[in-house]
């Protein structure tokens, strides 16, 4: 029998969940202490690439209270998606040094 | 396009994500940085409205445009001291979003592959998606009530009562009850019983929280608001949000860290409240004389000072005083004075609050500098001005049994003067007196931040 086949993809998912953490973990500690509130900004933007649940919700032609949330979803994201690239971009755009 | 080839630019986008925050790593990277993000998103979003089962158009582009344009207007309208209520907001809105997400594949499961045999939501899905709505519901009030405490619309103080703890602590166990009910049948009252209780919980949690544990308290929020996003992503079955909710989790977790460590307390003790306030601020204070001064003696000694290391805090932030301490810092560079910052990783409401301000303000960079590089310059600093920050300045955090006792403070006593802007003698947020203000080398000066230093601008 073959091995890959008979694992579940949730393993899977989960290998990638787990890796992504220790990937998270080493990335952010390197990132300088000035840039916290960015960091903050923009990992709150990132995580609004929940709005591809809402897409699907959406994306059907008929009305229902699925696609009604998946909306309203779409819109929420949103608000974070421009404002919290945006205020990142204005934030990074003041780290200067002189001369 | 096939389910490979979506995968596969999921995958890109959330490659670019790390890349992301890798770029944050220094301020000249981090530009490129939030465009490579930007970038991984567009490609996730069009990547699903390519999707054949993504019909909707109109909808979804209003939806779009109209939460784009409020995103938009209010990042460009935003005043950099408010940035800690706006990430609080925005933290709020992810967890809503989360909520909503998981409603919407929790009645329409066939739209995501996700429904067994008879149509209903799988059982691995509901447990998944239960933890996902859980997560982000709290998120989503939690923030709700940081924003509101960060906003002053909810007082900064802890609310506290008798038996808050296991009030709580029901909440947890209730909720518990119901995702297992939910797990075993796919019945519509238990996924919004969960939903709701875990409101409550979210605002029961954070209520006891004072104003200057808000840096955790935010720190953990933005944790939360990646855990939920994963919990959607590995219900959706989608790679994009599980990787990027894990980044976003460990993110979170890393910061309120860092922020627990600059206050030498544990999460746990944050978390449970009650720290600080006006019932904390009570205690005695002594009346041992203080030596107070004008703004005209300040300008006098920085003026004839070779070194001065300016220390903010909150209050600067309150008072939006950062431009006149930047003009003041530029007058006495002009007087050949060595003019540097030095930032408590706490100072502020949230990690980086003070940075900010001061790089709004035009300071270069390379003159802020962390606890841990500056601390030993205080010995040979002419003067420490200290604008707005209280508890991490004070020395009570060397003595055992002290509420700060083993806090990593700025050890501005060390400086040969130290300059103390604040309104008055009282206490900080910790609730102790502060030794300095009765030091020999101690000047205060008492006047709103603004204020003060602009009457020190115009002295020199």
């Amino acid at each position: 029998m073959d091995v890959a086949s008979s694992i579940d993809p949730f393993i899977y998912r989960l290998a990638i969940f787990v890796l992504a953490i220790f990937v998270g973990y080493y990335v952010v500690w390197s990132v300088t202490a000035a840039l916290h509130t960015p960091l903050m900004s923009v990992t709150n933007a990132i995580s609004s690439v929940i709005i591809v649940g809402a897409l699907i919700a959406a994306g059907p032609v008929e009305m229902s209270f699925s696609k009604i949330l998946g909306i309203v979803a779409i819109g929420l994201a949103a608000v974070n998606i421009f404002g919290g690239f945006l205020v990142t971009q204005r934030m990074l755009a003041m780290y200067k040094k002189k001369q | 396009m096939s389910a490979n080839l979506t995968a596969l630019a999921y995958l890109i986008a959330s490659v670019l994500f790390i890349m992301a925050l890798r770029g944050l790593s220094s301020p000249e990277s981090s530009r490129s940085g939030n465009v490579y993000a930007m970038i991984g998103m567009a490609i996730a979003v069009i990547t699903t409205v390519i999707n054949p089962e993504v019909v909707s158009y109109g909808w979804i582009l209003t939806a779009l445009v109209v939460g784009g344009a409020i995103g938009a207007f209010i990042a460009r309208r935003i005043a950099m001291t408010d940035m800690p209520q706006l990430v609080a907001a925005f933290h709020s809105l992810v967890g809503l979003a989360a909520v909503l997400v998981a409603a919407g594949a929790f009645y329409n499961p066939g739209a995501y592959g996700i429904a067994d045999a008879d149509g209903a939501l799988k059982l691995a899905s509901r447990i998944e998606m239960s933890i996902g709505v859980v997560i982000g519901a709290i998120t989503f009030s939690g923030s709700i009530i940081a924003f509101g405490k960060l906003q002053g619309i909810v007082t900064g103080n802890p609310i506290t009562f008798a038996g808050q703890h296991a009030l709580n602590a029901l909440f947890g166990a209730a909720i518990v009850v119901l995702v297992v009910l939910f797990a075993i049948g796919p019945d519509p009252q238990w996924f919004w019983a969960m939903t709701v209780l875990a409101f409550v919980l979210g605002f029961l949690l954070i209520i006891p929280i004072g104003g200057a544990d808000m840096p955790v308290i935010v720190s953990m929020l933005n944790s939360y608001s990646g855990w939920a996003a994963a919990g959607i992503g590995f219900t959706l079955e989608n790679t994009a949000l599980i990787i990027t909710g894990a980044l976003v989790g460990s993110s979170g977790a890393i910061l309120s860290y860092i922020m627990c460590k600059a206050m030498n307390r544990s999460f746990i003790s944050v978390l449970l409240g009650g720290f600080g306030g006006d019932a904390a601020a009570s205690g005695a204070r002594s009346d041992k004389p203080v030596k107070a001064g004008s703004a005209e003696d300040a300008a006098f000694i920085m003026k004839n000072a070779s070194s001065v290391i300016i220390v903010p805090g909150y209050g600067m932030a309150v008072a939006q005083a950062q431009h006149a301490v930047r003009e003041m810092g530029d007058m006495l560079k002009q007087h050949g004075v060595k003019v540097t910052y030095a930032i408590h990783p706490v100072a502020g409401r949230m990690p980086g609050h003070m940075n900010v301000l001061l790089a709004e303000a035009n300071v270069s960079y390379d003159e802020v500098f962390e606890l841990e590089e500056i601390n030993s310059s205080f010995a040979n600093t002419d003067v420490a001005f200290v604008i707005g920050a209280n508890d991490v300045t004070n020395p009570a955090a060397h003595e055992p049994g002290s509420p700060i006792a083993g806090m990593p403070i700025l050890d501005v006593d060390r400086a040969r003067t130290c300059l103390f802007v604040k309104r008055s003698l009282s206490p900080g947020y910790a609730g102790i007196d502060n030794e300095l203000f009765y030091a020999d080398n101690t000047m205060m000066l008492f006047a709103d931040a603004k204020k003060m230093v602009e009457d020190i601008v115009k002295a020199l």
